[in-house]
């Protein structure tokens, strides 16, 4: 008992405060899994052995998020999705398709206002073995996921003038500026980059950056600046080892996050992660469902397997992540058993089942 | 489909030869008078490095011999109020052409670059990002020209606080300048050449906003079935434009996106002390730096790079109708970059401003010395 109070109080301070979950043991957590569409399946198995093979404490609980007609003929999320969420808290998502018609919402969306998810996380970190024209990129972008741009208010004012309005609300860039000085202390990092455009647009921009700036005065402990938006473009693409943490409102984070995601080799190989209010999150790999290649064993999992490495960084169970990105990032280091779009000629299984060996091995 | 495409070819060559004098300029409307065979340009150095560089464009304009004369404007961020602004306003509409540094925004104050461009209805901002021989970058054979909505989107300038803590930014699209960059993009890009022209958008979130705009361009494509046309979102352009920047030709975008793709275009290419950029209107033209920096960190170090407002005035010599000087200078700003390869701090370099301008002006005056002699010997040059 007392050990066990030491080592929570050990692991608090090497973790910090933001990724402490309540279960501190190794008892079994139970994580709602949603395969997705196309490949989405096949990569949830992968994942589903390598963390078999490194004996991780997750239950999943597989979930369908197929809209469903309801009682009011609207099209939404099954009830029994959200409900495993809501319980379980913590949630691993495949890709998912958007199906054409009209009465579906955007999946995405749904998912992100029934869980409140306020900030998206994506860090991108440059893979040894996958070459591309950037190295040594470390960058975390977290973007404020609920209002700024992608509010969804439009209206037509009069015949060929649109409005679209971005909110930009004192409270959701208060919310997002802690997270992102949160996650910076948790996760060593140091410095935190409010990215805008307040030259501009003064108001929005300029309350966006006041909340940080306010946020930053209670973090002294990590470095705090500005940068406007066109500035971060211009010197990321020229050096982008000089940027640590950027945190941002929606539009700018949807462009920087693909961006940064684009300097490591894309979307194939950047985890992401969404955090909610109340401890809820969902992780998920932000690729597309590639229905050309589903079913074939040729899907390359390592997305979502980051995302996953992420989700158990994230419960606490930073030893596990550790092992299992190492056995990650050594397979493809390694470069004897890629999948296609690594440059490899490999299956999704050789692959997965050489994590899993190297996984086992340690 | 080379029909069309001839044709537009035809009509652009039967512009340019009828109003030669009036060159570059999507509309035959555009007129410069030339008095006493000189132009008069206004000159707006701005902040930061604006009037170094400015001080330094003066010269090598004397130097190529251009019969140029400069009225030379002072708005900047302390001299900014109305009465400024308009006294500028109305210099660039006497002249109808000027040469422009950024000028900075102080905090809580409207930005005056974007007054500028929005009342003088400078709709069209265009950059070309092509990579330059003797410069290193990561990636290589890139040749797009960025084609940006100037006067509205996300630069409406139109906020509100609804209750205290929650802001409201409208962003404004009109069927109308959608249609108008739309055109002009399709125009420019049937005189130039080129293949393709691609909208990027947003329009899969803002449906009617972004949707607006992408059903102008689509709408005007058709009108150019020579030119292949494509949409893309902005994001996903993004990650393209770092992994395969070739895929690009020409881009057309509202105003935000422009600011975006055009920062992260001069980064590929070496900076932004080697792009330039130019805001036309149907009367009016404003010449400036691709990327619109002030540079305020470097000011007075004489580090900055002179290229990008060099290439500026040499487009705004092209421009005028000078065609001869803005070549003159454009090349042996090439030369120095490319061939010398004196370059400054942001390309790798040791080289001071001064040392670059001078290197320029040293093969400026080469150059016109040869003409002399061979208009001596007896033989026009070319």
């Amino acid at each position: 008992m007392a050990a066990r109070v030491l080592l929570n109080s050990v692991q608090r301070l090497i973790v910090g405060k933001a990724f402490v979950t309540r279960n501190f043991s190794s008892e079994t957590r139970t994580v709602t899994l949603i395969p997705g569409d196309g490949i989405g399946p096949e990569i949830s198995e992968s994942v589903k052995t390598i963390f078999a093979a490194a004996q991780a404490p997750i239950a999943w609980e597989p979930v369908d998020v197929t809209p469903v007609k309801g009682p009011d003929g609207l099209f939404a999320i099954p009830q029994k999705a959200i409900d495993s969420v809501h319980k379980n808290k913590i949630g691993l998502k495949g890709p998912l398709a958007t199906p054409i018609g009209k009465g579906h919402r955007s999946l995405n969306l749904a998912l992100r206002k029934e869980f409140n998810l306020y900030a998206n996380v994506r860090p991108c970190k440059s893979i040894e073995g996958y070459k591309t024209p950037y190295d040594d990129v470390d960058i975390v972008t977290i973007r404020e996921n609920t209002e700024g741009e992608y509010s969804g208010i439009e209206h037509v004012i009069v015949q060929g003038v649109v409005q679209s309005i971005k909110l930009i609300t004192k409270e959701a860039s208060i919310r997002v500026a802690e997270f992102a000085f949160d996650y910076a202390k948790s996760n060593q990092r140091s410095t935190v980059t409010a990215v805008h455009k307040a030259n501009i647009m003064r108001m929005s921009d300029g309350l966006f950056l006041r909340c940080c700036r306010h946020v930053a005065e209670k973090n002294t402990d990590i470095k705090f600046n500005e940068i406007y938006l066109d500035t971060v473009c211009l010197n990321m693409v020229q050096d982008p080892t000089q940027f640590d943490v950027l945190v941002m409102p929606n539009l700018y984070g949807d462009i920087l996050s693909d961006l940064c995601a684009g300097l490591i080799g894309g979307l194939g190989v950047t985890p992401s992660g969404n955090i909610g209010a109340d401890g809820a999150a969902i992780f998920e790999s932000v690729h597309g469902t590639a229905p050309d290649i589903a079913g074939e064993d040729k899907a390359n999992p390592t997305a979502l397997l980051l995302s996953a490495i992420m989700m158990l960084r994230h419960m606490g169970f930073g030893d596990y992540a550790c092992r299992i990105e190492k056995a990650c990032f050594d397979t493809i280091r390694e470069g004897n058993v890629l999948t296609g779009d690594l440059g490899g000629k490999s299956t999704c299984s050789e692959f997965t089942n050489e994590i899993c060996r190297k996984v086992e091995a340690t | 489909m080379s029909f069309s495409r001839n044709l537009g070819k035809l009509l652009s060559w039967q512009v340019n030869n009828e109003f030669s004098r009036y060159t570059y300029s999507y509309s035959s409307n555009f007129t410069h008078e030339a008095y006493g065979g000189r132009h008069t340009v206004t000159l707006l150095p701005g902040d930061g490095v604006g009037p170094e560089l400015i001080g330094h464009v003066k010269e090598v304009i004397r130097f190529s011999g251009a019969p140029i004369d400069f009225e030379t404007i002072n708005l900047d961020a302390d001299h900014g109020d109305e009465d400024y602004l308009s006294h500028a306003m109305l210099a660039i509409k006497r002249n109808g052409v000027a040469l422009k540094a950024p000028i900075e925004t102080k905090q809580g104050s409207k930005s005056k670059n974007v007054e500028l461009r929005t009342k003088l209805d400078l709709f069209a901002n265009i950059i070309h990002i092509k990579s330059i021989p003797g410069i290193a970058t990561r990636h290589h054979d890139i040749d797009i020209h960025i084609i940006r909505e100037n006067t509205e989107g996300e630069y409406s300038n139109l906020e509100h606080e609804s209750v205290p803590g929650v802001v409201e930014n409208l962003k404004i699209i009109t069927a109308e300048k959608s249609t108008r960059i739309a055109k002009f993009a399709f125009d420019y890009a049937v005189k130039h050449n080129r293949r393709k022209v691609t909208a990027i958008h947003k329009a899969n979130i803002m449906k009617l906003g972004d949707g607006l705009f992408l059903e102008c361009c689509t709408n005007m494509s058709k009108l150019y079935p020579a030119i292949e046309f494509e949409g893309m979102i902005v994001d996903n352009c993004s990650m393209q434009m770092v992994s395969k920047p070739q895929q690009f030709d020409v881009m057309v975008m509202p105003n935000l996106y422009g600011n975006i793709i055009g920062n992260l275009g001069a980064g590929l290419i070496g900076g932004p002390g080697i792009v330039s950029g130019m805001n036309l209107g149907d009367q009016f033209a404003i010449f400036e730096t691709g990327t619109r920096n002030s540079g305020r960190s470097i000011q007075g170090k004489n580090i900055a790079n002179p290229a990008a407002m060099l290439l500026a005035s040499s487009q705004m010599l092209d421009h005028l109708g000078l065609k001869d000087h803005g070549k003159l200078i454009r090349e042996s700003v090439k030369k120095v970059i490319s061939e010398e390869k004196i370059h400054t701090p942001d390309l790798g370099g040791q080289a001071t401003t001064l040392q670059v301008v001078q290197a320029i002006v040293k093969d400026i005056k080469e150059k016109t010395q040869q003409c002399l002699c061979l208009y001596i010997l007896g033989y026009r040059s070319n």
